[in-house]
């Protein structure tokens, strides 16, 4: 009986859009294109394009071309609030694609919940949330700062015993850093082996704290932990070089710090240090090779800055597969329909091109692999450590919330574990 | 006819079998060599290359133990091409390459390259390092289809990293960069293996620069710290002292806490007393150096912020133009070395890169400076006497910049490469090291607070632009051409802005909004120090900047800079024109 019902239902979406068969399905893409986040979100709203041009080559969802409808909210995190109302109430869009800051994703939270929209966030993040809006295709902090630090204190990775905590003045950086130094107590780290320093946000004068890295690291056995965002990156690791220090002396893993971003720095002062990703540009597989190869030749046909010379990263990997998932959930639906195709995203796999991944059946975020990477002079990374398959996400962290959980098929949310 | 055939097959079957025995006692002598060789004993009255050729070949094959003895027995060789190998091994660049004729090779993949489509990558032999080339000289490239990737598994990975760990060490320690040569030094000190100590010794006596050759003798000593004798340690105690030795830190205070040797009825007190003065020496060393290495920060920061502020004091000083987009002809200046550097990779012989900085401040200098220019006559002059109107049309003008920097540069960051002469830096004393390009930031900015004085103070259009600036209709009726002078003064703010930019790119980054990031601090500046007056620039340039660096280290990087905007609005609390009060134009409103 409820099989039938639903395969009514089923019938009945698809008679309801039936008739709108011949116009084009329009989406929204949610990137800033101007101010201090236009360095990252560019590409992001570039790959996007392409994953629609791909698409639609191949004849598009349902038998429709889609169409993307791309806005500009300038990194202003209420423009990014007022963009999603356009979306969902003027646009009536099934789906976006945006975002890369936490805060611009926590303004936009309340529209997408309030109208029922769906948002494909494509960036690692520090966790701590779980919207029946979002599906979250960047890593969990499980699946990216707490496997990174694990490495660090392993054999393989150098044994290290202590560690600089080093962050811009934001959300992301002082909530994994919270995790962080909950893990590195909680394995046996003692509190004065751990320091902890915020900088904010464009900050560019690293000699102070460079210098007390210096002392901090002077036995040879500590590592640095940066959780530094945007453009401070550079003043950061150029000062770090030019005080002598090397990733012999005190090794930098970073987890904001990708091949995009390399582009517009001097990586001979970088090389040896370290980034933990879920995804980088050198990972040898044959869809890998051939997706770097069509984004750099999407980016030189029309015309991008960069052209040829453009790199692919995680989170441009992210937004692109987010695309497929959406598709693949759209095409098993039979829908667009905000709802439907949330509930046939549940376990959608699709092959990215860094490998296999998969939607998690319960609570919104994607299962990965783990990667991290040496940084190289042409500004790649070499995969010096790689996870057994993948890794499962837990938007709560078990070092600071065990007891909470994320689950939107029995539990409707975050639940207490019990 | 028959019996010479079979005379001949005869001969060629009996030679046949005699270079088989040739080569078979050839390949199986270093085995039987190495097998009556006691363990450890070194690949003496061998010929290495055999023994490094068989090893490598044997890298490939399927069986892991075999894989795993050839990487132990490849450490134990002292070869520096072992490196490499094992380097190419742990990196997934080592391949067998299936050779057209049917052979097989194990070789080391170089550049990758794309050529008809086709994925494609120059290699060379694993085993000696020479480029496979075809006979007309050129490297060959070879299809990646061709290539079967050696991939080493976790146990392998294990095992090679402490040995290329101490191989890169041993090679580093007489490399050409002296940061390299420091590092491997205290990366051997720090393994605690006292039979190093021969190699670190042979390194001192090459070492021709003094703090390395301190670096060396601090590794000596650490490892000497781990030596049976409790003599030896409390002299090498006793010396890590006297050498100031922060990295030896750790160890001594492991070593007052439980003394080592294991049994501690055996080690007498005398080590622990040694090693307690010695922390003792060692901390106190630090305080002093801290306080030089502050006062440097301290320098350093005030020079960067007097750059920044000297084409302001200029503008806003001496014109009265609140320009808002100072900050995006600091980056024109910034984008300029960046074009700089550009035309010499492109046009010019590799040699010469280095002194592309060297054109790049003018040319910055220039273009900020034309750009200035366009400025005034396009839109300021016809709003002189108008502050708030200019500030809302400049930071009009500074949004199009911007965004034109994003349209023809893109979104990203671009990258400027510092040449080698900025990097690096002077070891001025043990445990302070000044960064070049600071130091070059330093001369920089008194050359140019130097020539601006002069220019203002000591020539002819100097007079004028303060003559202008003191009083603008009787200059006018005295004949100097007021606007002109406006239009030079304003152009000459906007130059020196841009090569505040050029040079800030060897310290920061340079992207569409770098101009964002320094905006605020160089207002700060000019407005502490009283419009109008070079002096007082350069005096709250010092000020905050000193201030900043003393402030830092307690408060941290955000309340410190927190700290300083509310001292700088209390003072201007208490002194609303600023350390040395306005002069000209301002003074009028």
């Amino acid at each position: 009986m409820g099989a039938t019902a639903a395969s009514l239902l089923g019938g009945l979406s698809l008679a309801k859009y039936a008739h709108a068969a011949k116009g084009p399905i329009e989406i929204g893409v949610l990137h800033s294109l101007s101010g201090t986040m236009a360095i990252s979100e560019v590409s992001l709203r570039d790959v996007v394009l392409m994953a629609v041009e791909e698409i639609n080559a191949k004849g598009g969802v349902l038998g429709r071309s889609i169409k993307p409808i791309v806005v500009d909210p300038a990194s202003n995190w209420d423009l990014f609030a007022e963009k999603a109302k356009y979306f969902l109430l003027q646009k009536k869009v099934p789906v976006v694609f945006g975002c890369w800051t936490s805060v611009s994703r926590k303004s936009v939270l309340p529209v997408f919940e309030r109208y029922n929209g769906l948002l494909f966030y494509p960036v690692q993040y520090e966790g701590e949330e779980c919207s029946r809006n979002v599906f979250y295709t960047g890593a969990a902090p499980n699946q990216q700062a707490v496997p990174a630090v694990e490495y660090l204190m392993s054999e393989e990775g150098g044994e290290y015993k202590k560690f600089y905590l080093l962050g811009t003045d934001y959300v992301y950086p002082r909530t994994t850093n919270k995790i962080l130094r909950a893990m590195l107590l909680a394995k046996g780290v003692p509190p004065k082996n751990i320091m902890e320093e915020y900088t904010p946000f464009h900050h560019q004068d690293y000699q102070t704290i460079i210098g007390k890295i210096k002392k901090f690291a002077a036995g040879g056995d500590a590592a640095v932990i940066s959780t530094i965002n945007g453009d401070s990156n550079v003043p950061f690791y150029k000062e770090f070089a030019n005080q002598g220090l090397r990733s012999e002396d005190a090794p930098i893993i970073a987890f904001s710090v990708a091949e995009d971003e390399l582009r517009g720095m001097d990586t001979s002062a970088l090389v040896g240090h370290l980034a933990a990703w879920n995804y980088f540009q050198s990972v040898d597989t044959p869809q890998n090779k051939r997706f770097v190869k069509n984004f750099k030749a999407y980016c030189k046909r029309k015309k991008l800055p960069g052209g040829y010379k453009r790199v692919t990263d995680d989170p441009i990997e992210a937004a692109y597969f987010g695309v497929y998932l959406w598709k693949q959930a759209v095409e098993k639906a039979g829908t667009t329909e905000v709802d439907a195709v949330r509930q046939a995203a549940y376990g959608q796999k699709t092959l990215a091109p860094g490998g296999w991944v998969k939607l998690d059946e319960r609570n919104h975020h994607t299962h990965k692999p783990v990667l991290i990477g040496e940084i190289l002079a042409d500004g790649q990374f070499r995969t010096v450590s790689r996870s057994k398959g993948l890794v499962a996400p837990e938007p709560w962290s078990e070092y600071t919330n065990p007891d909470k959980g994320c689950d939107w098929v029995d539990h409707k949310g975050t639940y207490i574990k019990t | 006819m028959l019996a010479k055939a079979r005379l001949s097959t005869h001969t060629i079957l009996l030679s046949g079998a005699f270079v088989l025995l040739v080569v078979s006692i050839g390949i199986l002598w270093p085995v039987a060599a190495k097998a009556s060789q006691p363990p450890g004993a070194s690949s003496h009255g061998r010929s290495p290359a055999t023994e490094l050729a068989r090893l490598v070949a044997d890298l490939s094959s399927p069986d892991k133990a075999v894989q795993r003895a050839a990487v132990i027995a490849l450490g134990k060789l002292g070869d520096p091409r072992v490196l490499s190998v094992l380097e190419a091994l742990r990196g997934g660049s080592l391949y067998v390459w299936r050779q057209p004729s049917g052979g097989r090779e194990t070789v080391i993949a170089r550049e990758h390259a794309t050529r008809d489509e086709k994925e494609v990558v120059s290699i060379v032999r694993a085993d000696n390092g020479e480029i496979i080339q075809s006979d007309d000289g050129q490297a060959i490239y070879v299809e990646t289809s061709a290539l079967e990737a050696i991939w080493p598994d976790r146990r392998l990975r294990r095992i090679m990293k402490p040995i290329i760990d101490e191989l890169r060490s041993r090679v580093n320690l007489f490399d050409l960069d002296p940061n390299t040569r420091r590092s491997a030094a205290t990366r051997l000190g720090s393994l605690g293996r006292p039979e190093l100590i021969p190699l670190l010794e042979e390194a001192l006596s090459k070492e021709p620069t003094w703090w390395i050759r301190n670096a060396i003798h601090e590794a000596i000593n650490l490892l000497k710290l781990s030596d049976d004798n409790p003599e030896v340690r409390r002299e090498a105690a006793v010396r890590l002292g006297e050498l100031r030795a922060e990295t030896a830190l750790s160890t001594l205070q492991r070593l007052v806490e439980a003394p080592a040797g294991g049994d501690s009825a055996t080690s007498d007190g005398s080590v622990q007393r040694a090693a307690e003065v010695a922390i003792e020496q060692i901390e106190r060393w630090e305080g002093i150096t801290s306080v030089v290495g502050t006062l440097f920060r301290g320098l350093s920061l005030s020079s960067i912020l007097l750059l920044m502020a000297l084409g302001l004091a200029v503008t806003f000083g001496l014109m009265g133009v609140i320009n808002m987009a100072h900050g995006e002809l600091m980056m024109l200046g910034a984008y300029s070395a960046f074009v700089m550097q550009g035309w010499f990779q492109t046009y010019l012989p590799a040699n010469l890169f280095d002194y592309y900085f060297l054109l790049a401040i003018p040319f910055s200098f220039v273009v900020a400076g034309a750009m200035g220019f366009v400025m005034e006559r396009s839109v300021i002059r016809f709003l002189y006497g108008r502050p708030l109107d200019t500030l809302l049309v400049t930071w009009g003008v500074s949004l199009i910049l911007q965004q034109a920097i994003r349209l023809i540069f893109g979104a990203a960051n671009v990258d400027v490469t510092a040449p080698s002469w900025l990097r690096g830096g002077f070891q001025a004393m043990v445990g302070v090291q000044l960064p070049y390009n600071r130091l070059f930031i330093i001369v920089l900015a008194v050359a140019s607070l130097v020539g601006t004085y002069l220019l203002l103070f000591h020539s002819k259009p100097g007079l004028r632009v303060r003559a202008v600036t003191q009083n603008r209709e009787m200059s006018a009726c005295l004949g100097i051409p007021a606007r002109k002078v406006d239009t030079y003064t304003f152009a000459l703010g906007s130059g020196l802005a841009g090569m505040a930019g050029c040079a800030l790119s060897t310290v920061g980054n340079v992207g569409p909004d770098l101009g964002q990031n320094y905006i605020v601090d160089s207002f700060m500046v000019v407005v502490a120090g009283g419009v109008g007056k070079l002096a007082g620039t350069l005096a709250a340039a010092f000020g905050i900047g000193g201030l900043n660096k003393l402030l830092e280290p307690s408060f941290g990087a955000v309340f410190g800079k927190v700290l300083i905007v509310v001292l700088v609005i209390l003072f201007l609390q208490w002194k609303p024109s600023g350390l040395f009060p306005a002069k000209g134009r301002l003074a009028e409103y």
